[in-house]
Order: structure tokens, then C-alpha cells, then sequence
């Protein structure tokens, strides 16, 4: 018998009887004022919210943090400041790019992530390799909690999806909070209005 | 060596077990605050462990379904009875990829496989990148601790081990500056490792995606950059439908170490163009636990640590003392069920005291399973005779009222005119302890004469 086969037929002698199962909890804790709620819990969590009119707030912001740096975007819009032509390089060329700016779904209010699948990274391996992270998020696009989160993006279809919740981090050194681990050091959220 | 005897290993650095204690027990303090900020925690524990039975009572189904799924999203899935079959399975992707240099991120199934060591036997280096995880590795030692692998470590020491290893200066002690010069070390073997090994967190048998949750980025720096992701899961790892991902990530992070979320929770559907992707389900014993009534809850463990965090015995004895791959509480029932021989100490490694059930998000009823462990283990003869005995005795005492109070007031009176019979090195309960000043009459005798 393959190991398959041994293996489905031991769980259907050893598994205990069919149980149901149970609905899921709801709450409201987190349902009002969710700009300001992420806006803290993103801050606590080593990230920064930087509020903009519209995309020029963007490129300002880069013209006077990142002048001299590589800086990659998926924004078109952005092309004056930052390069847009990059989805035919391979990954690995990404080694040196100091800051990048990528579009996101939405973001949670209790945990400050935000929701990003693979169309909007180009490579997967952007929101990862950067020195700093960017990205743009509409302000009415924030949900209260994982639940909503789970039930906006329902059965859609992706290769990879990502909740990203600040700059990478570690403690694994006596528990010295360390930002900036093998990801991003920083990461900036764009709320546009 | 057995755990006791390992305690007291750990236990002649009375500052670094201080220090230990207090550190984890701030963990657990973290954990109750953001626990708190939730007036539905207990309803979302309740609704994670009734997910999870369903999931054990319906797992081969489960099972059959995600692998269905995996497979129309590009992903080839593999079975593995056992360690060997699984550390097998992956040492021929490897050798069908010509490769013989591996990065692998947190996955405490392949420690369990014992997977780096069965690699280097045939010649394959294999590189962890959790930071922890690297520190041990360089050190030559196992993870003490599933979330904090190198807990047990002072920042001196790390620094004494990156300069042994990398090279670094001598004397760094600054965990800044120490975690610096890993990403540094470490970014060029994620730029050059054309193969990446990962965990898995959950895998969704509705859509036939995994979840991979970490802080530091490192499973993803691994996987995006190579050719070719091997993900490895214990075939408890399942839950039925994406909903369900809602419940456990609140849970997770918050029991783990008290944040509202780990920084990355990566779902991996399908390989990228051009990557191959590669899936291996390991039973390795699961199935044997799963038809153990009394403890097969043990299979809806998420794996956040918060039993050992809350643990006095875990705290002051540290995760080696335990030498099986997951420390702590829940070690101590999942190694029996492997070799009841070898790990028959480890159910013993505890004050029953119900503090790990108490904050186990998926609500296994932990000190009870360690309780009815002695008792298979005792049964089965794995027991020394005078523990046994002792057992016994202390049955007889606690069942029969009369000899309780007897025995009680014996006690007391023999404490207080000879402490030296009780505090003394044939009583393992002294050692690192002082004995209290007994009281001179019960509750049970002031009751009398108060009441
Ligand atoms: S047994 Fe419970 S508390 Fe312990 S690691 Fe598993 S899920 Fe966490």
C-alpha cells in the first residue's frame, strides 16, 4: 500500500465520531473609528501612517526621502520618481532597491496589516527584499477584523496573497525588539483620502 | 540524561534561570493583555477548538480534498508515514535538482524528522534562517523553544558564536548590531540558494493553499527567491475552509508573544511562473495519537508556545531539559505517544497545575492528558518502582479522608521537629527550594475550634 493509503485508511479506523462545526464568533470591538485604530496599532507595531491628498503626496515624499536611491513602484504615475519597468527582471536584481512603493487591497484595524496578492507586487519577492516598504491604501478601505478581512476576499482566485502587519522584526536576541530582520526596516502606509 | 537530572544541569547558573523565568513569564503577561483587549477571546477559543475536532473527525476527508485542490493549483503533494520517508522524500527533490545547498525557515516537523542532520549525512548543507534558529545552529544545539529558539542564550554568547562562525568582531553584544550582521550574512544565501524548505502553519482544504506566518520575512525571502519551495506539514495542519484562517490568526500571534498579528501571513496558492512548488504531508505517529482517545486533542495544537511561557517547570528548567524536539507541556504528551520508553520522564516534568490548559487557544486539556500519561506510563511499566510506589501511596492518601488528616498532621509534626527528613537531597521536591515554615494545625483543625 502506498504511504497514502496507509495513511487515509489508519485516520478512518482511528478518527473520532463526525462532529460539526461551530459558527464563527463576531464582534464589534473593533467597528468604529477604524482609520484611527490602525493608524495606532500601526504605529505600536514599528510602522508609519503618512496621510496624502493623492499620489503627488507620494512622489514628494519620495523626492525628499529617498533622492539618490533605487525606488521601484507598480504606479505608472509614479514613473518620474521611481522605476515602473521592472516585471521582466528576475527577483534577484530587486537585491538593491532601497524603497518600494506597491498598491494594496485593504488594510485591518486591529492588527494594522494590509492585503496584497501577487498581481499588485510584480514579483513576489518585492514587499520582502527592499530596504523600506511603501504602500497605498485608500482610507475607506480599512475593515475591523480578520473576519471581514477573510469575508472581503471570499473565494477569490491568487498565487500568493499576503497580509503584511509592519516591518519585518525579530526578538530572537533576548527578546530586544530588532526592526528590520531579513525584510523591510521601515514601512510607510499612504492613507489617501 | 533524564529531565530531572537536566534541570539541575540548568539550574547551577542561578542567574540565567532567573533570568529565564521572568522572560518568559513577561511573555505570558503580553499575551494576557492582548488576550484581553478582546471581549470574544474565549468564544474564539471555543470556536478554534471546535473547528479543530471537526477537523480530526473528519481529517482523511480533509485530506483528500486539499490535496485535490493543491494539485489543480500546480502543486505536487507527497505522503510520508514516517521521519525517515519524509527526510527521504526531500532529499530526492533535492538530488533531482542537482542541488546540494538548501535555506529552510522555522519548521519544528523537519526538527522533529531530526531533517538537517539526515541532509548532512548525505552531503547536502542545509542553512535556517530564522535568526534563533541560526544562533542554535551555529551553537550545534537543537531550538530550546518553538518560538524563541535560542531563548536559553545570552546576547554575549551570540556574539561569542557569530564571531567563532562568521567572522564577526570579538566581544558584540548589542542585538542590534548582532541581528544586522545575520541579515547580512544571511541575504546572500537567500540570493544564492536555489532551493527553500518551509513550514506550514494551516493548510485550507477548500482552495488547497498553506499559510506560512513569521516576523522576520525569512520563510518568503527563501521561497521567492529560489526555484524550487518544499513546504512540510504534519497532516493535523488542516483546517476545512479560508473563514476559518479569521479565527486562527487572531488567536495566534496574541498567544504567541502577545502581538495583534505575526508581521507576515503569507498564503501560497501556486508556484510562480517557472517555480516548482512541492508539498509533503507527515503522519509520523499522528495517526496512533488520533486513535488514542485521551490524547488525541493534542493534534489541535497551533504550535504559539504559550504553554511553555506560563509553565513554572518549563520556566526554571528550560527547553533542553526536556531533549525532544517541542519543549514544555505539550512535548511532554506528544513524545510519549512516539517512544513511551525513551520519553517517560517527561509527563512527570510538571505541577499539574492547569496554568498551560488555562491559555491553550485551542483549549487542549493539557495537565489532565499529562495526568493520565503517568498513569499509561506507570501501567505499562516505564515507571521506576519507587516513583510508582510513590504514586500509589499518594492515591491511598488523597482518596481516603482519615488517612489524609493523618497523614497531614504527621506531616507537620515531623517538619517542624526534623525539617532535615524532608529537606534533604532524597527529596527532589527541596532541591533549588527552601521548605516552607509548616503551620501548626490544618484548616481542617482551625475549622474545628473557629467554626
Ligand atoms: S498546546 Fe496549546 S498553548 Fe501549547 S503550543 Fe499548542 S496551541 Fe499553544
Amino acid at each position: 500500500m502506498s504511504p497514502r493509503d496507509k495513511i487515509l485508511q489508519a485516520i478512518r479506523q482511528n478518527k473520532p465520531a463526525l462532529t460539526a462545526l461551530p459558527a464563527i464568533p463576531t464582534s464589534n470591538t473593533f467597528a468604529d473609528q477604524v482609520v484611527e485604530r490602525f493608524t495606532e496599532i500601526l504605529t505600536t507595531i514599528g510602522g508609519q501612517v503618512v496621510s496624502v491628498p493623492d499620489m503627488n503626496g507620494v512622489a514628494e515624499y519620495i523626492r525628499s526621502h529617498y533622492p539618490a536611491h533605487r525606488v521601484i513602484t507598480t504606479f505608472p504615475e509614479l514613473a518620474e520618481v521611481a522605476e515602473v519597468h521592472w516585471e521582466d527582471t528576475s527577483p534577484h536584481e530587486l537585491a538593491d532597491v532601497e524603497f518600494a512603493v506597491l498598491n494594496v487591497h485593504f488594510g485591518v484595524a486591529e492588527n494594522g496589516a494590509v492585503w496584497i496578492t501577487d498581481p499588485l507586487m510584480m514579483h513576489r519577492a518585492s514587499p520582502f527584499i527592499c530596504q523600506h516598504l511603501g504602500v497605498v491604501l485608500s482610507a475607506g478601505q480599512i475593515v475591523p477584523t480578520m473576519h471581514e478581512a477573510y469575508a472581503r476576499i471570499g473565494s477569490a482566485d491568487y498565487g500568493f496573497g499576503l497580509f503584511i502587519a509592519g516591518p519585518s522584526k525579530t526578538a530572537d536576541i533576548e527578546q530586544s525588539l530588532v526592526l528590520g530582520a531579513h525584510g523591510p526596516k521601515t514601512m510607510t502606509v499612504f492613507l489617501v483620502d | 540524561m533524564n529531565h530531572p537530572q537536566r534541570a539541575e544541569v540548568f539550574n547551577r547558573d542561578e542567574d540565567r534561570v532567573d533570568w529565564h523565568d521572568k522572560t518568559l513569564w513577561w511573555v505570558r503577561q503580553k499575551r494576557d493583555m492582548a488576550a484581553h483587549k478582546l471581549p470574544e477571546w474565549e468564544a474564539l477559543r471555543e470556536a478554534a477548538s471546535q473547528i479543530k475536532h471537526n477537523v480530526l473527525s473528519n481529517l482523511d476527508e480533509y485530506l483528500v480534498q486539499f490535496e485535490a485542490h493543491a494539485q489543480q493549483n500546480g502543486v505536487t503533494v507527497h505522503w510520508a508515514a514516517d521521519a525517515t520517508e519524509h527526510n527521504q522524500i526531500v532529499h530526492r527533490i533535492l538530488v533531482e535538482n542537482q542541488v546540494t545547498q538548501m535555506v529552510k525557515s522555522k519548521s519544528m516537523l523537519t526538527e522533529e524528522c531530526h531533517l538537517n542532520e539526515y541532509l548532512e549525512r548525505n552531503g547536502i548543507e542545509v542553512i535556517d534562517t530564522d535568526l534563533g534558529e541560526r544562533v542554535v545552529q551555529l551553537a550545534g544545539e537543537p531550538p530550546s523553544h518553538i518560538v524563541m529558539p535560542c531563548i536559553h542564550k545570552k546576547k554575549e554568547e551570540i556574539g561569542e558564536i557569530f564571531h567563532h562562525h562568521m567572522g564577526t568582531e570579538a566581544g558584540l553584544s548589542d542585538p542590534q548590531i548582532l541581528t544586522g550582521l545575520a541579515r547580512t550574512d544571511l541575504r546572500q544565501r537567500f540570493l544564492t540558494r536555489r532551493v527553500a524548505l518551509t513550514g506550514v502553519n494551516f493548510a485550507i482544504a477548500e482552495t488547497g493553499e498553506f499559510v506560512v506566518c513569521t516576523n522576520e520575512g525569512n520563510a518568503d525571502m527563501g521561497a521567492h527567491l529560489a526555484d524550487v519551495h518544499i513546504a512540510c506539514m504534519g497532516m493535523e495542519k488542516i483546517i476545512p475552509k479560508r473563514e476559518h484562517l479569521g479565527v486562527f490568526t487572531r488567536l495566534l500571534a496574541r498567544s504567541a508573544t502577545g502581538q495583534p498579528s505575526t508581521t507576515y501571513t503569507s498564503h501560497f496558492k501556486k508556484p510562480r511562473n517557472g517555480q516548482q512548488m512541492h508539498l509533503v504531508i507527515v503522519d509520523n505517529g499522528r495517526t496512533v495519537q488520533l486513535g488514542r482517545e485521551d490524547f488525541r486533542n493534542s493534534l489541535k495544537c497551533i504550535r504559539c508556545a504559550a504553554c511553555m511561557n506560563t509553565c513554572p517547570v518549563y520556566r526554571r528548567s528550560g527547553g533542553h531539559s526536556y531533549h525532544t524536539a517541542i519543549a514544555g507541556p505539550i512535548g511532554s504528551i506528544l513524545a510519549p505517544n512516539l517512544n513511551m520508553a525513551d520519553y517517560a520522564d517527561l509527563p512527570f516534568a510538571s505541577t499539574l497545575c492547569g496554568s498551560c490548559s488555562n491559555v491553550c487557544p485551542v483549549k487542549i486539556d493539557i495537565h489532565q492528558q499529562l495526568y493520565k500519561w503517568r498513569q499509561v506510563l506507570v501501567q505499562q511499566g516505564h515507571v521506576s518502582a519507587s516513583k510508582a510506589a510513590g504514586m500509589q501511596a499518594m492515591s491511598t492518601v488523597l482518596s481516603n479522608r482519615r488517612v489524609f488528616a493523618v497523614a497531614g498532621s504527621a506531616g507537620r509534626t515531623l517538619m517542624r521537629w526534623f525539617p532535615g527528613i524532608v529537606s534533604n537531597s532524597l527529596n527532589p521536591w527541596y532541591k533549588q527550594r527552601e521548605m516552607p515554615e509548616p503551620p501548626k494545625e490544618s484548616f481542617r483543625e482551625w475549622y474545628e475550634k473557629n467554626r
